[in-house]
């Protein structure tokens, strides 16, 4: 599997240049002489219980994340080669829960909400087709599971942006106490409220059109592939039972092969290869289920690629309301300050009812007006940057991502008919054994 | 009783049978005792079966066959009381018997009832080739559906073939009369009423009860053999229509699968044309699919149909045996003990000693016969299904791979060498 490190923005080509301009620029860039580079893997993954929250006993999985850093120093001769020494010491590792790792995720999510943050391999196993276990504690789940979460550290230590974070470069060194810095970093009060999202959604007068366009694509990418994984996995299941109803065969060549003289050779190696035939199916679906992963991982990357849409909406949203506000107020000033009515207000109403208030009142309220102005005018000024900072981030990252989207799918169904190929070649060698049924 | 029909050189008959004639079949077209390593190959198999029914009848002559039948045209018959199917039997024959070298009539599938059911009444210790059943019970098949009609007209032709190579039955006036009259009605008002046919299958059953005194070794042993045989052929026939189910089934999914590719393409740019390719390629697959499905219904399911069929044929034949016998050793114990009309109760018990063995020379020589028969039927049809198998993944790699170069022989331009993957 892929193995991207963390790489920032270090390109080889660098490496090899002889420009002490370049290499200046560069190194000023980093604000280091030293780039770490980081080997990660989720090595393996162990049985453990332990007492939950409410003190009950539980049974849960731990992944061993595996870490190992190279050491490279640019010398000062540019001419010379780049030396890399790996570090002496043998890779660091700790054990980690999948509820760590969704914490790690939430807080991604919420600082960098303008970033398509790469998803968690699936909590519990969905699209399942029959014989494959639903159950969180099933090995084959386990092993995927592990693989899933490798892939996610991977791809987040190689994003450009998200690899520099320094609670990500925590969780993957400090065992203990991480969960405390990550709480530290009050993440969860940032956190958008749903309420305020899904009003944003439906109140928002001018979203980009792009991003609207995008969250589009995003609904349509996850219902096709959902759609997809269903199918597949019905299929499957149904293509598990012609290979095992096969195996009925097996058994009853080999009996009726006792009853036979002539024939017996041959039904007897038939039975076998039914035998045989039968047995295939199990490698050949378990394969499979890497290829219903990799789809898998678009799938719930559909839904952080609405996520980025949707802060959008919210934070444009917010930019209306605030220069709505604004231009409310700025009217009410207005009327007060010459008197002219110029909408509908109740107060005014009133006003004409019972009287106008006393001048010095009226003076505070102008006063008061004016500071809620100037307020008012920094809001807008702060929720304009908020809104286009997040704008031209997000857009190009989702560029980013359509490329790595397009790029991966192709390859996965590049594999995907590998792997029939594989599965024809290998079955028709099983049954086309000249022996079959006797000379 | 028996008898009419039967040669008068009977014997020479039995001895005249060898059995490699049939086994010829098969080393006609291997390359033999220099070792090659396919002495069988499964493509010779298939091309025998697969051709069209008059060579195969070709091929399995062996030893001059001198009557071809066939079996076909079905037309639907109407009458005032009924309505029902009338076949056109074809005879091209040289032998002396016949008054003609063709002949052409028509028949429906109750003549054949009679046919058989008269052949087996005058030869009852032979092996005589089960019809396909009146009417099929599962899958409520009407029965003017073409296809059942189809199934059955290919098990008649089979069934008139394997009695016109059969040795003795070829020769049964009765088959003779079922071949060349215009009409058969006539004919089968004829023979034994159905009294005196019910009073036979009393004596029968009466001689059943008493039980046999003992029943030769060799047909006992045959006896388990057909018991054994009988249920492994009803087993491989069951799995094979479960195998049926389990890929109409799996078919029907990969109907759905493939559109969920092309619908995908709709909202994709780059990535449309891939996946465009791949629902192309598992539709194909699906095509191949029905027809491996369609192959395994019409070549091995009859096949196994008809041994099915067979298997109680053979208990037939076993119990009929026996009551031959049982009848023999009846009158055999009247004779020891009764002191009255010894001389005429003699003649009797003698000749039923003969009917004996004749039945029992009957049974002995056709039962290597049909088993020789039944291996080449059989392994003709496993062959065929294996071969279809084979094709049927080498169809789907072909689909496979041209995606795959399709797909390979795009430029590139992801292969820039950054650090991901």
């Amino acid at each position: 599997s892929i193995h991207p490190s963390i790489y920032p923005s270090i390109h080889l080509s660098i490496y090899l240049s002889n420009d002490p301009n370049v290499l200046q620029r560069s190194m000023v860039e980093e604000g280091s002489t030293l780039v770490r580079r980081m080997e990660i893997c989720v090595a393996e993954a162990e049985k453990r219980s332990g007492k939950n929250a409410v003190n009950m006993q539980e049974t849960f999985t731990v992944y061993l994340i595996e870490t190992r850093c190279f050491a490279i120093c640019i010398s000062s001769c540019l001419t010379s080669a780049v030396h890399e020494f790996t570090s002496a010491f043998s890779p660091d590792s700790l054990w980690r829960r999948y509820s760590e790792f969704e914490l790690l995720r939430n807080y991604l999510l919420v600082t960098y909400p303008y970033i398509v943050v790469p998803p968690l391999p699936e909590k519990r196993a969905e699209f399942v087709w029959h014989k494959l276990s639903a159950d969180n504690m099933d090995p084959d789940f386990v092993e995927r599971r592990r693989i899933g979460l490798e892939n996610f550290l991977l791809r987040v230590a190689s994003h450009p942006v998200l690899s520099n974070d320094k609670i990500l470069h925590h969780f993957l060194t400090e065992e203990h106490g991480w969960k405390e810095v990550v709480y530290e970093t009050g993440f969860q009060a940032k956190a958008d409220s749903r309420i305020r999202a899904l009003s944003a959604t439906f109140r928002v007068r001018n979203p980009d059109k792009r991003f609207m366009e995008m969250k589009h694509y995003s609904d349509q990418l996850q219902s096709h592939t959902s759609q997809l994984l269903r199918a597949r996995a019905r299929v499957a299941d149904r293509l598990y039972g012609v290979y095992k109803v096969h195996g009925n065969y097996g058994r009853v060549f080999s009996e009726w092969s006792a009853i036979e003289k002539e024939m017996g050779d041959g039904l007897q190696s038939a039975g076998h290869h039914m035998d045989a035939y039968a047995a295939s199916i199990d490698d050949i679906l378990e394969e499979e289920e890497h290829y219903a992963d990799q789809l898998k991982e678009y799938l719930f990357y559909a839904e952080a690629l609405r996520a980025v849409c949707r802060k959008h909406e919210l934070t444009q949203f917010e930019l209306e309301m605030a220069s709505q506000d604004l231009i409310s107020k700025k009217q009410q000033h207005e009327e007060l300050a010459t008197g002219i009515v110029r909408t509908f207000s109740f107060k005014g109403m009133t006003n004409k009812l019972f009287g106008q208030e006393a001048p010095e009142q009226r003076e505070a309220r102008i006063k008061l007006l004016e500071e809620l102005i100037a307020e008012g005018e920094d809001t807008v000024k702060e929720k304009t940057v908020e809104c286009e900072e997040h704008v031209e981030r997000a857009w190009v990252d989702m560029q980013r991502f359509k490329e790595q989207k397009d790029k991966d799918l192709r390859e996965a169904l590049i594999n995907y008919a590998v792997m029939q190929i594989s599965m024809c070649k290998k079955v028709e060698k099983s049954i086309s054994a000249p022996e079959l049924f006797g000379a | 009783m028996s008898g009419q029909t039967v040669p008068a050189d009977f014997s020479g008959h039995m001895l005249d049978l060898d059995e490699d004639e049939d086994l010829e079949v098969f080393s006609k077209n291997t390359s033999l005792a220099d070792g090659s390593p396919m002495p069988n190959s499964p493509s010779s198999m298939v091309n025998q079966y697969r051709l069209e029914e008059e060579e195969e009848e070709q091929q399995q002559d062996a030893n001059a066959r001198d009557i071809f039948v066939s079996v076909d045209n079905p037309e639907s018959h109407v009458t005032a009381i009924e309505t029902f199917i009338m076949y056109r039997v074809v005879t091209k024959t040289t032998r002396s018997e016949f008054d003609s070298s063709e002949f052409e009539v028509r028949r429906r599938y109750q003549d054949f009832l009679w046919l058989r059911s008269r052949l087996e009444e005058n030869h009852p210790t032979l092996i005589v080739h089960p019809l396909p059943e009146k009417f099929v019970m599962k899958g409520m098949v009407e029965r003017f559906n073409d296809d059942f009609i189809e199934t059955r007209r290919k098990a008649l032709h089979r069934f008139l073939n394997k009695i016109s190579v059969h040795p003795i039955l070829s020769y049964s006036q009765h088959f003779k009369v079922f071949l060349t009259a215009e009409e058969l009605m006539s004919h089968r008002k004829q023979g034994p009423g159905f009294l005196s046919r019910m009073g036979e299958t009393v004596r029968a059953v009466a001689n059943s009860v008493r039980g046999l005194r003992s029943r030769p070794e060799e047909f006992t042993l045959m006896q388990e053999y057909v018991d054994d045989f009988s249920n492994k052929i009803c087993s491989v026939d069951k799995v094979t229509q479960r195998i049926i189910k389990e890929q109409r089934e799996y078919l029907d999914e990969l109907k759905q699968y493939s559109p969920t590719y092309s619908q995908w393409a709709g909202s994709e740019e780059e990535l449309a044309e891939p996946l465009r390719g791949v629902a192309s390629c598992v539709e194909r697959c699906g095509l191949e699919t029905e027809e491996q499905i369609q192959h395994l219904s019409q070549v091995l399911v009859p096949a196994l149909h008809e041994y099915v069929l067979c298997a109680e044929t053979l208990k037939a034949v076993m119990r009929r045996r026996d009551n031959i016998q049982a009848e023999f050793e009846a009158k055999n114990e009247a004779l020891a003990s009764r002191r009255v009309d010894q001389e005429a109760l003699q003649e009797e018990v003698d000749g039923l000693a003969d009917r004996v063995e004749l039945a029992n020379n009957a049974l002995r020589g056709d039962w290597s016969r049909w088993q020789n028969s039944m291996r080449t039927d059989l392994k003709t049809a496993f062959l065929s299904t294996a071969e279809k198998n084979v094709e049927y993944y080498e169809q789907c790699l072909a689909v496979w791979e041209s995606f795959l170069l399709s797909q390979r022989a795009e430029p590139s331009e992801q292969n820039d060498g950054e650090d991901a993957s």
